[in-house]
């Protein structure tokens, strides 16, 4: 049975091109809209790993990240956060949140696959 | 151009009207954290997409615009009519660029010009630190960034105190040693002495530290990049002992023994174990060995833990999305071949009705429910706020009345009013004339208002609002009004009307929508050529709707729209004229009534009925389609109101309500008059839809030429 990504981005661009990537590698992708979204899919599918977007409408990523934390089953689960270089301190917001990793935009297809090797099996 | 960057530009379109709406709101309410943080993120998001799709020019000019937009939102900065003005330029310049890239040319020299000129503007206003700091913007950095061969062999260790909570953060530190392992020979020490007394153990945590040996080519930074997340809440040192030509099997197992016996093993002593062995040339291939630690495998079962979760609930299906993006075309589709059904639905109770068979008819009676139920899903599918036009016009006023030097407010009301798609798109044009028009005619400069005891700032509202099956869209402006004494001279002027004409206010008021009509002497280049009021009529009859004028002299004009829900499916009144059907929409039908057989006949060569004291002129559609059938000794009128104009149309038989699905008559019919479409009755018969409106403009301009007596307005 092939991994479960959640990808969370209200950029519809970005969802897809993490999407096509994810998908062409062999896991299977389920895309959110935000940071509430992403909650209600976690709780019905049984998702492997998530690839949030930080800034977001309605629940940004690093709120996302609490919330998922919080939940037992999701303790360990691999989530990794999507930033630009601008977003330091941002990012260490979301590593403190429970961040398993980061992705600086912008990165490319081998980028994105490489570093979900690195935290999902 | 591949599909992810179409959808890219898609999404960008919406970005930037995002962008543009939230940055005119925020100008009446600039503390407004919701609107920064919109403004912020719709920068945000343009730019991170930007750069993931190969906009680099547009990532790098956004890049600014963020940076000012993030200290807006730390407080470190306040939103300014300056930052306004220059926020909307940086948007304007983003959709230009966008313009380039979608004919896929590189932008000229002097739309680059622009924007420089646009982020020197923009990081005047910057706080100095971060002005700073925007101009040398750090080269981006990469997640996994391109690792460096080495060509040489190198033995490292290295010391790994992983952060406790590493399995709290969804790390796992044997996928990292595995990592460590791709790159070459690893031998893995484990130490546990972190491990405190029993009681006091959190099995979700990390207690552990290790010591690996590493042989490989790749250099301190590749290693380095394996921890790059937890890099900085670990105790990591990586350090080189030496070449790997030096270190045989035999050295490697001394220094493994060092490592495994000592808690801290000094580097030099490492160093000095394998220095000595440095004059002995090693040639052939190292042998690897495979030595790992059993209490490695003895770490909390994270990843079981993990699965067991994941399959716990997958048989929940997902929820799906709430929304999804469907091309038009497809929904045009849909509703074409609902419309087909519609008809071919009507044929199948025609059928029915003339049956005997109870199973048939009942039948026919669900499919016909089901048809109903279909046609106006399918309706509601292409349904859209207006508010999206709506939205389009804060900057048009804002704008147009900055360069005429107006203070112009612009309220919309019912902006979630829904309309039909292609209703909407023909819509913008006529609305966007009107609108100027108000702020170019209907509003007064501020000192006008103020000499005329009027507030300095002039008011537009536009308001959309449901009123059965059509939506009433009016503009209405606190401007001078119009002058019905200047359109009578203008008109007076043009031949339009005789010098001693005596006309209502509506029908002169009607005067403005006629081509080539203007009462401003100055032609700007906002509006006053003349064209523009006749378009918008022309449109809105296109659309099947109606237009009404009221106006008060210094007080202000509203124009009402009334704009039928869709234009596929209307409901028509169907009448019979000799042996051929025709449809009169519904919407415009005011009464049916009786003619008398022997009316008198009088006037131009129509004639004129007497319908409760008000004398309506009609035509015989008879007469008018040049029917060779015989007319029936009883005739009907259909009196119809378009236009503040009543007007008959003589028929043989009223048949009844009829749902119209709406055919084009195609292109070799399109210029034939007085008739809009087809469609096609439930036997199969195709029945004509009058263009009311066009034959009472036509009528109008006849009656209207000099010698004949103007048209009965009630």
């Amino acid at each position: 049975m092939p991994k479960v990504i959640l990808s969370v981005d209200d950029s519809r661009s970005i969802r897809q091109m993490v999407s096509f990537t994810l998908t062409q590698a062999g896991y299977q992708v389920l895309e959110a809209v935000d940071g509430k979204d992403a909650l209600t899919k976690l709780a019905g599918a049984g998702v492997d790993m998530v690839i949030t977007d930080l800034n977001m409408p309605n629940m940004n990523g690093i709120e996302l990240i609490r919330e998922v934390r919080k939940q037992t089953k999701f303790k360990f689960i691999p989530i990794i956060m999507l930033t630009t270089e601008s977003q330091d301190a941002t990012k260490q917001e979301g590593k403190a949140a429970g961040a398993t990793g980061w992705i600086v935009k912008p990165f490319n297809a081998t980028q994105l696959v490489d570093v979900v090797k690195k935290v999902l099996r | 151009m591949d599909r992810n960057q179409l959808i890219f530009f898609e999404e960008a379109r919406d970005l930037l009207t995002e962008l543009e709406e939230t940055t005119l709101a925020i100008e009446h309410d600039p503390e407004n954290m919701d609107l920064i943080g919109r403004i912020f993120r719709a920068i945000h998001t343009l730019k991170g997409s930007s750069s993931m799709f190969g906009c680099d020019v547009i990532a790098h000019f956004a890049h600014d615009v963020e940076n000012a937009f993030d200290c807006v939102r730390q407080g470190k900065m306040t939103v300014t009519p300056a930052l306004i003005t220059l926020t909307l330029a940086s948007r304007d310049h983003i959709a230009l660029l966008f313009q380039d890239l979608l004919k896929e040319k590189q932008p000229s020299e002097k739309v680059i010009g622009q924007g420089d000129e646009i982020l020197t503007e923009l990081r005047k206003l910057l706080p100095v630190a971060k002005a700073e700091q925007t101009a040398a913007h750090a080269a981006p950095e990469a997640g996994a960034p391109a690792r460096q061969a080495q060509q040489k062999k190198m033995v490292y260790r290295i010391r790994w105190r992983p952060p406790q909570n590493i399995y709290l953060t969804g790390s796992n530190p044997q996928y990292l040693i595995d990592e460590l392992k791709e790159m070459g020979a690893c031998e893995v020490i484990l130490h546990s002495d972190g491990l405190p007394p029993a009681d006091e153990l959190n099995p979700d945590f990390c207690y552990f530290r290790w010591d690996l040996l590493l042989t490989t080519e790749k250099d301190e930074r590749a290693i380095r990049d394996v921890f790059i997340f937890v890099e900085d809440d670990s105790e990591l040192r990586i350090e080189l002992l030496g070449d790997a030509d030096y270190c045989d099997q035999e050295t490697r197992q001394e220094i493994i023994d060092v490592l495994t016996s000592m808690e801290d093993a000094p580097i030099e002593h490492l160093k000095a174990i394998i220095a000595p062995h440095s004059v002995r040339m090693q040639s052939s291939a190292m042998p690897i060995i495979q030595q790992q630690h059993s209490s490695v495998q003895q770490q909390p079962s994270a990843q079981q833990q993990q699965q067991g979760a994941a399959q716990q609930d997958h048989k929940e299906k997902d929820k799906g999305i709430q929304s999804i993006k469907v091309p038009s075309e497809r929904l045009d589709k849909l509703v074409d071949l609902v419309g087909e059904l519609v008809i071919v639905q009507a044929r199948l109770s025609q059928a029915a009705s003339s049956s005997v068979d109870p199973a048939f008819r009942s039948i026919a009676e669900q499919v016909e429910a089901l048809v109903w139920e279909l046609r106006d899903n399918a309706m509601s599918i292409r349904m859209l706020p207006i508010g999206t036009t709506f939205g389009k016009f804060n900057r048009l006023v804002r704008d147009l009345s900055a360069e005429l030097g107006k203070e112009i407010q612009l309220v919309t009301e019912g902006e979630e009013t829904e309309l039909d798609k292609t209703v909407i798109e023909r819509l913008g044009d006529p609305l966007v004339h009107m609108i100027r028009n108000c702020i170019d005619h209907g509003i007064e400069t501020p000192a006008e208002r103020l000499a005329g005891g009027k507030p300095r700032a002039g008011m537009i509202r536009l308001s959309a609002v449901h009123a059965g099956s059509f939506v009433h869209i009016s503009i209405t402006d606190d401007g001078r009004g119009l002058d019905t004494e200047a359109i009578f001279n203008k008109a007076v002027s043009q031949g339009l009307i005789g010098p001693d004409a005596q006309l209502s206010n509506q029908e002169l008021y009607a005067l403005i929508f006629r081509p080539g009509f203007s009462t401003n002497t100055v032609v700007t280049n906002v509006s006053g050529r003349g064209v523009g009021m006749d378009v918008v009529r022309r449109s809105i009859d296109d659309l099947g709707g109606q237009i009404e004028v009221t106006s008060k002299l210094n007080k202000g004009t509203t124009i009402l729209l009334k704009i039928p829900l869709t234009m596929a499916i209307v409901e028509g009144l169907l009448v019979q004229v000799g042996r051929d059907y025709y449809i009169l929409p519904l919407s415009i039908v005011k009464e049916c009534v009786e003619l008398p057989s022997m009316e008198e006949r009088r006037g131009n060569g129509g004639e004129l009925i007497n319908v409760r004291g008000d004398i309506v002129p009609y035509i015989r559609l008879h007469d008018y389609f040049g029917s060779t059938d015989p007319v029936l000794e009883h005739e009907y009128v259909v009196i119809v109101e378009f236009d503040k104009t009543s007007l008959g149309f003589a028929v043989d038989v009223v048949c009844g309500q009829h749902q119209t699905v709406i055919k084009g008559l195609g292109a070799m019919y399109s210029d034939v008059k007085g008739v809009s479409g087809a469609t096609i009755l439930g036997d199969g018969t195709v029945a004509l839809i009058v263009d009311v409106p066009a034959i009472v403009t036509e009528i109008q301009h006849e009656v209207q030429q000099p010698g004949k007596p103007a048209l009965a307005y009630n």
